[in-house]
């Protein structure tokens, strides 16, 4: 480092050192809570992926594992969607909306130990629910799998959870409200209102069908994705050193998402024995969702354009990055997808499986995992070990969810227009669709990998502690620094050429010297 | 720029709105009209119905028949067009959103055999070759042929096992029992909407 850098860093550090004294101390009083969630939501990763894995290959190898009730297609199936959602999401999701909070609001999180009760609670439910659903004794609704005496004690531990949340709100030490705070309260207030609802014994038939999209498409809407928008309005002007583009925009952004988001449900049941008006508002709303999805798109791209370099850098922005445009073309798809002309095509197809897979991994679980990647340094005060393993994680994840979508929605496409065609027997439609369901398993593969690699990581960082982090660097220091610095020559591609030349010939020349080796 | 109070009671108030509109509203628009069930769900069929949940056949299986001119279910012969009243007092409902596999909602006229249904679950490819249904042995007994008197599966020959019966147990009877009870025999009035 040249002393003119270390200057400029050491300028940096000053002007905001008051400030970070005081985010070191709020992280020290979150690091066992927030610590604990993502690490108890990464082993449900594990075991989900592991699940989402073996269905995935019983889809085309039926027989594999067929003969034992538990783990039948079934029963796995369910399993890795609700160990993913209740487990790994929406844990993970808690940990760190607390961290968030406590950031933005200036707030320590209150009553930790019993938010710790909770988690452990909660870890109770799902390993009781996940055996029960194994046992053979589901609910038998999409996304509510787990009987009632599993699913209600979650909704208690993040209604505690939440708790916490709007203690901070109410006990903030800032008077400004930041973004990412509306969504995380809203997301606390309304997945509780959603679980108690949920869980009323009063549906039966058709309303029951009603009743099971409007959570399944709000768990969505108003847990999920709330949370994931927080996490990107936090982590990119964080990461970029740059403010949000635009407040007002945001604002848009909000209540028009609590607005539409709410009503979407029924674009699940186009075509069903319901009420045609009722399908129609939901049609209605999901295409102004666009609204929403457009002002956030614009947001966010407004404020990383100019530092989009800073992706190389931060793994981080890499994670959210990717993970906010996959919110953009994951909404965009599902306000079009609720058309009753492209609709008739996809329903009842895999496309709708690799939708949801879009929406829950390619953008929320991929902003978990640029989250984790921040914070951990930060609560452990342990720095990660290798950067290498980050950048192979990243590439398992991203290149396996996008094999993922891209097969499954294609032949997903495929399927629904067979199955809309009555001269096309009903087995081909499935042999037709063998090869796609042969390419998500691939994908799962990759995707499993990556997660292991990223658990791999997490224990490193937690039981052979080597580095210290650095002092807080900023995508603006990262370009003081290289503005410093003199400019590298630039390569042309002669030189490019020359040098490749020069390789081959290198390794040509020790070929001829094995070869020479070997004749002795 | 957004006080607390609002940002609370504003979120309630979206949700309580939205809540009625699509779980509320439907009891209050959709059960009056539903008068007495067109598919009866009885006997053992309930038990059945226990058995489709429990082992998840909603995952590949849809039971709702899209209406005539809105994709191909009726050209395909998978019934009529469903309306709420065929799922009167059902909990869980079995609508489902894939279809993996046929739609099962006309399934007890489309196959009435029940012997095909039985071989069909011990192993979906003893009758259809190229089928990625799972197999379902845990719902039948493999039995020492001397032993019992009762009638084993009729197995295809490469799926008999020499000196053994296969033997349906109660869950394979009664789901058998439900899917056979799947029927839109009942004439039904027009939709309502």
């Amino acid at each position: 480092m040249t002393t003119e850098t270390k200057q400029v860093t050491a300028a940096v550090s000053m002007e905001s050192d008051a400030s970070l004294r005081q985010d070191a101390k709020l992280d020290e009083k979150s690091s066992f809570v927030v610590v604990a969630f993502i690490l108890s939501g990464s082993a449900w990763l594990l075991l989900g992926s592991l699940l989402g894995a073996v269905a995935s290959f019983k889809m085309h190898w039926p027989d594999w594992l067929g003969d034992a009730s538990w783990l039948t297609f079934g029963r796995i199936r369910p399993l890795h969607l609700n160990w993913m959602a209740y487990g790994w999401a929406s844990q993970v999701g808690v940990g760190v909306s607390l961290w968030v909070l406590s950031r933005v609001l200036k707030a320590a999180i209150p009553a930790r130990p019993w938010i710790f009760v909770g988690l452990l609670v909660w870890n109770l439910a799902l390993l009781v629910g996940g055996v029960e659903i194994l046992m053979g004794r589901s609910r038998g609704l999409e996304w509510l799998e787990m009987p009632l005496y599993a699913i209600v004690p979650i909704v208690f531990a993040i209604a505690l959870a939440g708790e916490a949340a709007i203690s901070m709100l109410y006990a903030r030490k800032v008077k400004h409200l930041y973004i990412s705070a509306w969504y995380l309260i809203a997301a606390f207030v309304s997945f509780p209102l959603l679980g108690v609802v949920s869980s009323l014994p009063i549906f039966e038939g058709t309303v029951q069908a009603s009743m099971n999209w409007w959570y399944a498409h709000n768990a969505l809407g108003l847990w999920f994705t709330p949370m994931g928008l927080a996490f990107a309005y936090f982590f990119i002007p964080k990461v970029t050193g740059r403010p949000i583009y635009s407040y007002p925009l945001s604002a848009l952004g909000f209540w028009s998402l609590l607005l539409f988001y709410n009503w979407n449900g029924f674009h699940h049941l186009i075509g069903g024995p319901v009420p045609t008006w009722f399908v129609t508002i939901s049609i209605a709303a999901s295409v102004m969702m666009l609204i929403p999805v457009i002002t956030v798109a614009v947001n966010h791209h407004m404020t990383i354009i100019g530092s989009f370099e800073a992706v190389k850098y931060s793994p981080t922005l890499r994670f959210v990055v990717f993970g906010a445009m996959s919110y953009t073309f994951v909404s965009v798809q599902g306000s079009f997808q609720a058309l009753r002309t492209f609709n008739e095509t996809i329903h009842f197809t895999h496309y709708v499986v690799a939708h949801a897979h879009a929406g829950v991994y390619a953008f929320f679980t991929m902003m978990l995992f640029g989250a984790v990647y921040y914070i951990m340094p930060r609560v452990t005060n342990w720095e990660w070990h290798s950067p290498k393993l980050i950048k192979l994680h990243f590439w398992l994840s991203a290149s396996g969810i996008v094999i993922y979508l891209v097969g499954l929605q294609w032949g997903g496409i495929i399927q629904g227009m067979e199955m809309n065609n009555p001269d096309i027997p009903f087995m081909t439609v499935v042999n037709n669709t063998k090869k796609w369901l042969f390419s998500r398993s691939f994908a799962a593969i990759l995707l499993t990998a990556g997660h292991f690699v990223f658990a791999y990581n997490l224990f490193r960082l937690m039981h052979v502690r080597k580095v210290r982090p650095a002092p807080p660097v900023t995508w603006l220091d990262i370009q003081r620094q290289r503005a410093l610095q003199p400019k590298p020559e630039p390569v042309t591609l002669g030189k490019r050429i020359a040098s490749a030349v020069e390789r081959v010939g290198n390794s040509f020349k020790r070929w001829a010297n094995d070869v020479k080796i070997d004749e002795r | 720029m957004i006080k607390n109070s609002i940002l609370i009671l504003g979120t309630i108030g979206l949700f309580v709105f939205a809540m009625i509109g699509l779980t509320i509203l439907p009891k209050v628009f959709i059960e009056p009209n539903v008068e007495k069930a067109n598919v009866y769900v009885w006997g053992r069929a309930v038990e059945g119905h226990k058995v489709y949940v429990a082992n998840g056949c909603v995952y590949c299986h849809s039971q709702q028949v899209r209406p005539k001119g809105y994709g191909a279910d009726i050209e395909r012969g998978w019934g009529r067009a469903s309306v709420a009243t065929d799922y009167k007092g059902l909990s869980p409902h079995q609508l489902g959103t894939m279809r993996t596999g046929p739609d099962l909602s006309n399934i007890g006229v489309r196959q009435p055999s029940r012997d095909w249904h039985l071989i069909h679950l011990y192993n979906p490819r003893a009758v259809v070759k190229e089928s990625i249904m799972p197999p379902y042995p845990f719902l039948f007994e493999i039995v020492d042929a001397e032993k019992t008197q009762r009638e084993g599966l009729k197995l295809p020959p490469e799926y008999q096992i020499p000196g053994k019966k296969v033997i349906p147990t109660e869950e394979a009877d009664a789901l058998v029992d439900y899917l056979l009870s799947l029927t839109q025999r009942d004439p039904i009035k027009p939709q309502q909407n």
